[in-house]
C-alpha cells in the first residue's frame, strides 16, 4: 500500500522488525562470533566481542582435514544437481511444450514420489549400497540425491518453461527456424534463468541433505553434513572449532540462499505459491 | 506472388469442429480482413494458412502450389502475433534479422534489409535496445519489421492492435494501411474490431462459428449485408432491428435501420419514442431512444440535436435505407 | 506444437525421468515391503525366515512404537503451531514500511539455509548447554538455576530447534502471499469502516489461507522425517522421550540390525506420509491450470 505513514510509526515498526530479525539470526551470529574466539573465550560466558583469532579455522583444517568433506559436499551437491538437470530439462520441456492429457497426472505422480519418507526405503537402499560397493562413495550419494530431488527439479523447470509464451515458438517457426535452431537461438536463452534458479535451489537442498549423507557414508565420501554430525559425540571438537567448521559449512549456501529467496518459494511449494 | 486459395478447409480439435469447411480466394496484393466475434474461428483459420495448425481436411494453395502439408517456414509467409512474440533476449536489430539469419542470408544483405525496414518503421534509433525497453507501439513496429525483411508472399496479422491503447491503435491502423500501399503485398488481418475491418480492408471476410457469413468489400458489406448477423456486425453503432408490426408494414419479418439512416423529428414520424440518454459529441449526437413499441434504438444526428432526457421524439427510416430480413435472418 | 513428429519426440524426452523415478519408487518400496514380512537380522542373516505379520504385530505391541508415534505427532504439531503463528506475525511485521527491509528479510530467512546437524549443534552447545549456553548465561544473570534442556525437556528442545529452522520457510511463503494482497481491497475495507483487526480476520487471513495450507502440508512432509537434529542432540533419549518414528526405524535398522522390523516400520511411515500427501496433492493439483 503506497501511502504516507508517519515517521514515528515507521521507526516503531523498524525497531520491532529488526529486533525480531536479530533474535532469529542470533544463533548464526553467535556461531560466527564464537568461531573467532579462542577455546577458553568460547566457554567463558556470554561475550559478543571475540579476540578475532583465526586459530580455530586453521585447526579445523589441520586436525580434521576439513577440505575433504568440503570437496565431497561440492561434488555431491553439484553432481547430483547437474545429473538431475540433464534428465529433467528434456522431460519438463516436453511436458511444458507438448502437453498430453496425462501430463498433469505424470507431474502429480512425480511429486508423490517426493512424499515417500526416506526412512521407508532406508533398509533396501542401505543393503543395495552394501552389496554393490556404493557405500561411502561419492557416486552413490550423487545417484541417491539426484533421484531424491528429481521431482522438484522437473516441477520447477516445468513451471518456468510454461511461462515462455507459445507464440514465441510459433514466431520462430514462422521465421524459418528448425527445431534445432529454435532450441539454440530462442528457447535456451529464454530458459536459462529458470534453469539457473532451479540449479541454485537444488544445490542448496543437496548441500544440506542430512539423512542419506549420514546413512550412506563413513569417512571417504562424507560431505559436510555427515562430517559435522560426527562432532556430536562427547570427544568431539571444542566449541570455537565446531563454530569455525559450522560457519565454513553454511557460509556458501547461506549466500546462495539470500540470492534465491524468490525461487525458493516457488521451488519448495511446487509452484503453488509464487 | 501472394495469391492464396483455400479449398474446403476443415479443422477439428478432437470431436470439436472449429472450421466446418471454408472456401476462399485471396488475390495477389489484397488486404483481406477476417472479422467476427471471439471464438468464431478467425484466428484458427489464419493459423491454418500460416501452417501453425494442421488442416483436418481440404487444401491450401499459395501461388498455385499446394502447401497443405508444408511446414510454416516453407510457405513464405510472415506473421505478426497478438503478443508480438518478440525474442526478449535479442536486441531489436537481432529480432528483425532473425528470419534472415535462419535463411542463412549473407551478413551484408541482412544489414541492408534490417536498415531498410528500420527506416520504414522509424526504428533507427532503437536498434540496439531489447524489446523490454520499448513501448507497446514500438514493439508492434519491431514485430512488423521482422515480418517485412523476409519479403514474404503474404503478411498475416493476428489481432495485432488489441494490446495498444485507443490513440495508438488509430495511428498503427493508418501505418499498416500505408505499409500495404507501399509494399503492395497480400495481407491477411484478423480482428474482432469491425472498425479496423472497415477502414483497412480491400475485402472483408465475416466469420461466425467457423462459417463464412459473407465476403465482400467494406462498402458491399455495409450496403448489402447478406444476413442479419453481418448487418448487425458491420457499422458502428450497430444497426437497429425492429420486428413485429413495425416490420410487417414494410413487408419483412425484421427490418434494420442504421443509426445514421433515421430522419428525426420532434413533432411527427413513423416510430414515436422517448429520448433516454443523449450523447452530445459536438460533431454528432447519439440518441438512445425507447420506442413506444418496446424496441430500444440508437439514432445519430449530425451536429448538435437539441433534445434531452425524457423528450418525445419521432423516427422515420430514410427512403431506400431500410434493410429487410426474412424469418431465417437472410436479407430479403 | 501439434504435429505428430513433435509428439513422439516429446515422449522420448519425457521417458528417462519417468523411468528413473518409476524405478526409484517401485524397487526400494517393493523390497521394503518384502523384507517387512521376513525375520531378517544382519547379525544373523543365515537364520532368515518368513515372518508373516510378526514384524507389524511386534510394532503394534511395542510401547516404544506408540511413544514414537506420539512424539512424531507432538513434534510435527508443535513445530507447525510455532512456525505458522510466528510466520504470520513476522510476515506482517516485515511487510510494514520498515527501514532496511531487504536486510531484515535476509536475516529472518537465514536459518533455513543452515544444514540440520549444524543447526542442532549450535543450539545444543552454544544456546541451550546447561553450563555454557546463552540460556544458562541468562538464567545465571537473573540468579536462577540453569535448565538442562535436553535432559529435562528433550522433545521440547528438539521442537525449538526444528521450529527455528522452519520458521523462515513459513515466513517467506506467507510474506509472498501477503504481498500479493490487493492494496485497493484493503483500502476499500478501510473506507467501509473495518478496523485493523477485522481487516486482518476477514481479508488478510482468507487471502493467506491457501499459502498457510501449503506451508502446513509441505512442512509436515519434511517434519515427519526429522532425523539429524535428534541424532546429534539427544540420540532419541532419555529413554525414548525424543524418539520419533524416523529415528525408531533408523535405530532398528542401523543399531539393532533388525531389517525385518525396520522394513515394517518403513511401511507404516509410508502409510502415514501418504495420508498427508493425499491432502497436499489436492492442494497443489488445484493450482495446475
Amino acid at each position: 500500500m503506497a501511502r504516507a505513514v508517519s515517521r514515528n510509526t515507521r521507526i516503531g515498526w523498524t525497531i520491532a522488525a529488526w529486533f525480531v530479525a536479530l533474535l532469529i539470526f542470533f544463533p548464526i551470529l553467535y556461531a560466527i562470533i564464537t568461531s573467532f574466539k579462542t577455546e577458553q573465550e568460547a566457554i567463558a560466558g556470554f561475550d559478543l566481542i571475540p579476540s578475532f583469532t583465526l586459530e580455530s579455522y586453521r585447526e579445523v583444517q589441520s586436525q580434521f582435514n576439513y577440505f575433504r568433506p568440503f570437496m565431497n559436499s561440492v561434488v555431491i551437491a553439484l553432481g547430483s544437481t547437474v545429473l538431475a538437470l540433464i534428465v529433467a530439462v528434456p522431460a519438463a520441456w516436453a511436458m511444458a511444450f507438448s502437453p498430453t492429457k496425462r501430463t498433469k497426472d505424470i507431474l502429480m505422480w512425480m511429486l508423490s514420489t517426493k512424499m515417500m519418507p526416506a526412512v521407508a526405503v532406508l533398509v533396501p537402499i542401505y543393503l543395495i549400497f552394501l552389496k554393490t560397493g556404493l557405500m561411502d562413495t561419492r557416486i552413490g550419494l550423487v545417484l541417491v540425491l539426484m533421484l531424491m530431488n528429481l521431482p522438484i527439479v522437473v516441477w520447477m523447470l516445468y513451471t518456468y518453461f510454461r511461462e515462455i509464451p507459445g507464440e514465441i515458438l510459433e514466431a520462430a517457426r514462422m521465421d524459418g527456424a528448425t527445431l534445432g535452431q529454435e532450441i539454440v537461438h530462442v528457447l535456451t536463452p529464454m530458459a536459462v534463468p529458470g534453469i539457473a534458479s532451479t540449479l541454485l535451489l537444488n544445490v542448496i537442498l543437496a548441500w544440506n541433505e542430512s539423512f542419506w549423507t549420514i546413512q550412506l557414508t563413513t569417512t571417504n565420501a562424507a560431505p559436510l553434513s555427515a562430517f559435522i554430525a560426527s562432532f556430536s559425540s562427547p570427544q568431539g571438537l571444542f566449541w570455537a572449532k565446531l563454530s569455525a567448521a559450522s560457519v565454513m559449512a553454511i557460509a556458501p549456501i547461506l549466500i546462495m540462499g539470500w540470492f534465491s529467496q524468490k525461487q525458493l518459494v516457488r521451488g519448495l511449494t511446487f509452484g503453488a505459491v509464487k | 506472388m501472394g495469391s492464396i486459395t483455400l479449398k474446403n478447409v476443415r479443422k477439428a480439435f478432437g470431436d470439436v469442429e472449429v472450421i466446418p469447411g471454408v472456401d476462399l480466394n485471396i488475390n495477389e496484393g489484397e488486404f483481406v480482413v477476417f472479422v467476427g466475434p471471439s471464438g468464431c474461428g478467425k484466428s484458427t483459420l489464419l493459423r491454418l494458412i500460416a501452417g501453425l495448425e494442421d488442416v483436418t481436411s481440404g487444401t491450401i494453395e499459395i501461388d498455385g502450389s499446394d502447401v497443405t502439408d508444408a511446414g510454416p517456414a516453407k510457405r513464405g509467409l510472415a506473421m505478426v502475433f497478438q503478443s508480438y512474440a518478440l525474442y526478449p533476449h535479442m536486441s531489436v536489430k537481432k529480432n528483425i534479422a532473425f528470419p534472415l539469419k535462419m535463411a542463412k542470408m549473407p551478413e551484408a544483405e541482412q544489414e541492408k534489409r534490417v536498415a531498410h525496414a528500420a527506416k520504414i518503421l522509424n526504428l533507427d534509433s532503437y536498434l540496439e535496445r531489447k524489446p523490454g525497453q520499448l513501448s507497446g507501439g514500438q514493439r508492434q513496429r519491431v514485430a512488423i519489421g521482422r515480418a517485412i525483411v523476409r519479403e514474404p508472399a503474404a503478411f498475416l496479422f493476428d489481432e495485432p492492435l488489441s494490446n495498444l491503447d485507443a490513440a495508438l491503435r488509430v495511428n498503427m491502423r493508418v501505418e499498416i494501411s500505408e505499409l500495404h500501399n507501399n509494399l503492395k503485398t497480400t495481407m491477411i488481418y484478423v480482428t474482432h474490431d469491425q472498425v479496423e475491418a472497415m477502414t483497412m480492408a480491400d475485402k472483408i471476410v465475416v466469420l461466425r462459428a467457423g462459417h463464412v457469413e459473407q465476403v465482400g468489400s467494406p462498402m458491399e458489406l455495409y450496403a448489402k449485408p447478406a444476413n442479419k448477423f453481418v448487418a448487425g456486425f458491420i457499422g458502428s453503432p450497430n444497426m437497429n432491428f425492429i420486428e413485429g408490426e413495425g416490420a410487417a408494414k414494410h413487408g419483412a419479418h425484421t427490418i434494420g435501420v442504421r443509426p445514421e439512416h433515421w430522419s428525426l423529428s420532434t413533432s411527427e414520424g413513423e416510430f414515436p419514442g422517448t429520448v433516454g440518454v443523449a450523447e452530445h459529441l459536438g460533431s454528432d449526437t447519439f440518441l438512445h431512444i425507447d420506442l413506444d413499441n418496446g424496441t430500444h434504438v440508437i439514432a445519430r444526428a449530425e451536429g448538435e440535436f437539441a433534445v434531452h432526457h425524457g423528450d418525445r421524439i419521432f423516427l422515420t427510416p430514410q427512403e431506400g435505407r431500410i434493410y429487410k430480413f426474412g424469418k431465417d435472418g437472410l436479407a430479403a | 506444437m501439434a504435429t505428430r513428429q513433435t509428439q513422439s519426440l516429446a515422449k522420448l524426452m519425457r521417458a528417462p525421468a519417468i523411468i528413473l523415478l518409476l524405478i526409484w519408487m517401485i524397487v526400494p518400496l517393493g523390497m521394503t515391503l518384502y523384507y517387512s514380512f521376513l525375520n531378517y537380522n544382519l547379525l544373523n542373516p543365515a537364520s532368515t525366515s518368513w515372518a508373516g505379520f510378526f514384524n507389524y504385530k511386534y510394532f503394534y505391541t511395542d510401547p516404544a512404537f506408540w511413544e514414537s508415534i506420539w512424539n512424531t505427532l507432538v513434534l510435527v504439531l508443535g513445530v507447525l503451531l510455532i512456525t505458522v503463528v510466528g510466520g504470520i506475525l513476522i510476515a506482517i511485521l516485515i511487510d510494514k514500511p520498515i527501514f532496511g527491509q531487504g536486510i531484515v528479510r535476509i536475516l529472518v530467512i537465514s536459518p533455513f539455509f543452515v544444514m540440520p546437524p549444524v543447526a542442532a549443534l549450535i543450539w545444543k552447545n552454544m544456546i541451550m548447554h546447561p553450563s555454557y549456553g546463552v540460556f544458562a548465561d541468562i538464567a545465571k544473570f537473573f540468579g536462577m538455576q540453569p535448565v538442562d534442556w535436553f535432559a529435562q525437556y528433550p522433545l521440547f528442545s528438539i521442537i525449538l530447534i526444528v521450529a527455528w529452522q522452519w520458521l523462515p520457510f513459513a515466513t517467506l511463503i506467507l510474506l509472498t502471499a501477503l504481498q500479493s494482497l490487493d492494496g485497493e481491497q484493503m483500502e476499500a475495507a478501510e473506507m467501509d469502516g473495518a478496523p485493523a483487526l477485522q481487516r486482518f480476520i476477514y481479508l488478510t487471513l482468507p487471502h493467506m489461507a491457501r499459502a498457510i495450507t501449503v506451508v502446513v502440508l509441505i512442512q509436515t512432509i519434511f517434519l515427519l522425517g526429522v532425523y539429524a537434529e535428534i541424532l546429534v542432540t539427544t540420540n532419541g533419549g532419555p529413554g525414548n522421550a525424543s524418539t520419533n518414528l524416523t529415528y525408531l526405524i533408523y535405530r532398528a535398522a542401523r543399531l539393532n540390525f533388525d531389517i525385518g522390523g525396520a522394513a515394517a516400520g518403513g511401511i507404516i511411515a509410508v502409510v502415514l506420509a501418504n495420508i498427508v500427501a493425499f491432502f497436499l496433492m489436492r492442494a497443489v493439483g488445484k493450482n495446475l491450470d
